[in-house]
């Protein structure tokens, strides 16, 4: 029956479909096919260069720093936020009147930066909230927002906006697991630290996989804070490759970009295969 | 007892995590009521440099609503701002809903040559950051004479793939049977998307709205690269501009800006909550 219906109408999906696509296309599919192109030409004149734009980007200090922070910033946030994550979900797995917590903790996400922005500044400025805390109580003032600890202060501002969206997808994942099989296992002896190991764990690997690749794309998110609040030069240690996009499109360094965006559209991409294919062999196991 | 003491325990290390969560919250709620003298204790350390740090008092002295009057009656420029934001944000989820149903629709109902790979792609471009696509939108909108118009922030954000995608996995738990006998009773695919689909992938539906409407409010790279001209800046980057001088305006307008997420955000929490899970569904 369902192949008669459907044989019937070989192209009846192309209605449904094609002012989504026709848009899609337009403005990102082939938009950025074409930077793929010019990411090979001189933005003037437009030329073959070959790889020219490619190493005038590498050997780009500014795009060297804004990598390593990058990196950092992904490397630190991820294990942090998933741990984290983890460790509040599954306590609060076990516990009954969880439905405000929940909400607390996803608040942050509904919360626009630019109605932060000056609270964050009287928190973490250098004559700000913080540093009135500290000096009264002896301790010398901290940058917060011009010095290493800026870093850190990023770290928490994406903890704080990601926590909620990760505890719940951890939270769906511990309540999915059979509540039978836990039973079982505490019949035959089992202690908590067993069930958590030996059961819990190992059904979660899939919530794990989306949440690194979500927690991964949200990272991108910072920048609106590191914007808003520091500029569009912050301190060297928050200089992160949305900053670098910004900068070389406000002074219109479109060959660089385009090469840029192709390394950076490679890595994500291979990132996603590379984890998607580990994933998959796990599930064949 | 132990047991009793211990889940009394994770209570209170989740009641301290909580108040640190909603602590910068707090303080944007409690600021703007103060009067401008006391406000200046907090405020004027973060302008003149002249040794003080910021205090907060966390009881207002003689709490007001002055600084809500100084902006709703003489801050002319807020309600442009505000319209700003609200037609961006509007005309965005109004359009990218209805060109997203009936592509999640064409993705969860047919099968045709290209379908996974089609989707792949689209799921791909939804995990992409803005950044990477930056430029080629730009040269897109810079053709088309688009640039510096509320439309070359829009029509962009139309066609972003993930509220197909969030749409498509609502959809796709509606049983085959229902939908293929409707079609038996002589209903064509339109109608069985307007009176199968939309009721059932409803949820779905709402929860997209929901997180697009999040992050919309919330639109920071778009705008900034898009738009030249201050005056069709939306509330999200006009607030920033106006700085610690006019800390009492920029207090009181962020609590007028954060009224409408907030609002999004409590009746559509379970939606929201929906939406977050099935986003994270392998397809």
């Amino acid at each position: 029956m369902t192949n008669k219906v459907f044989s019937k109408r070989k192209l009846g999906y192309l209605p449904f479909l094609l002012p989504s696509l026709a848009g899609v296309l337009i403005f990102t599919f082939l938009p950025f096919a074409d930077s793929l192109r010019r990411s090979f030409c001189t933005a003037v004149t437009g030329d073959f260069v070959g790889v020219n734009n490619y190493k005038a980007v590498f050997s780009n200090e500014a795009f060297r720093l804004a990598v390593k922070n990058t990196a950092k910033f992904v490397g630190i946030c991820l294990p942090l936020l998933i741990s984290v994550s983890f460790l509040a979900a599954y306590a609060l797995s076990r516990l009954k009147y969880i439905r405000l917590i929940k909400s607390v903790l996803l608040f942050p996400l509904a919360v626009p930066t630019a109605a932060l922005v000056l609270v964050w500044q009287i928190l973490f400025s250098d004559t700000g909230y913080i540093n009135n805390i500290l000096t009264s109580h002896g301790h010398s003032a901290v940058s917060f927002l011009g010095s290493s600890a800026s870093f850190r202060v990023l770290v928490g501002s994406y903890i704080w906006k990601n926590l909620g969206y990760t505890v719940l997808l951890w939270l769906t994942g511990i309540m999915s697991v059979s509540t039978a099989v836990i039973d079982a296992a505490k019949v035959d002896g089992a202690n908590d630290r067993q069930i958590l190991f030996r059961i819990i764990l190992p059904e979660l690997k899939p919530t794990l996989y989306t949440i690194t690749i979500i927690s991964f794309l949200n990272s991108f998110k910072v920048f609106r804070e590191a914007y808003l609040v520091a500029g569009a030069y912050p301190d060297r240690h928050i200089y992160l490759l949305q900053h670098l996009f910004n900068n070389w499109f406000v002074n219109m360094d479109l060959d660089k970009m385009a090469a840029a965006a192709v390394i950076v559209f490679a890595v994500i991409l291979g990132a996603i295969v590379l984890l998607r294919k580990a994933w998959d062999k796990e599930e064949q196991l | 007892m132990t047991e009793k003491l211990r889940v009394s325990s994770v209570y209170i290390v989740m009641a301290i995590i909580c108040v640190i969560v909603m602590f910068p919250l707090l303080l944007a709620v409690i600021l703007p009521l103060q009067a401008s003298d006391e406000l200046a204790g907090t405020l004027s350390p973060l302008i003149k440099f002249n040794g003080d740090y910021s205090k907060i008092d966390y009881i207002a002295q003689y709490p007001t609503l002055d600084n809500f009057k100084e902006l709703l009656l003489y801050t002319p420029d807020f309600y442009r701002v505000f319209w700003n934001s609200f037609l961006i944000t509007g005309s965005i989820l109004l359009f990218q809903t209805l060109a997203a149903i009936p592509a999640a629709w064409a993705f969860a109902r047919f099968k045709f040559k290209g379908r996974k790979l089609l989707f792949d792609i689209y799921i791909i471009f939804m995990l992409i950051p803005f950044q990477v696509t930056m430029l080629s939108q730009y040269l897109v909108i810079d053709c088309m004479k688009l640039m510096n118009t509320r439309l070359a922030v829009i029509l962009p954000a139309i066609f972003s793939t993930f509220p197909v995608f969030l749409i498509y996995r609502g959809f796709a738990d509606i049983p085959r049977d229902v939908a293929d006998s409707a079609r038996i009773d002589g209903a064509n695919e339109w109608q069985v998307l307007r009176y199968i689909g939309l009721p059932l992938g409803r949820s779905g539906i709402l929860a997209c709205v929901v997180l697009s409407f999040l992050d919309l409010w919330n639109m920071v790279e778009q705008p900034l690269t898009f738009l030249k001209n201050k005056r069709l800046y939306p509330l999200s980057l006009y607030l920033p501009m106006l700085g610690a001088d006019s800390g009492a305006i920029l207090l009181s307008a962020a609590i007028v800006t954060l009224i409408p997420a907030v609002f999004v955000f409590v009746i559509g929490q379970e939606e929201l909550e929906q939406g977050i899970i099935a986003s994270a569904l392998k397809e």
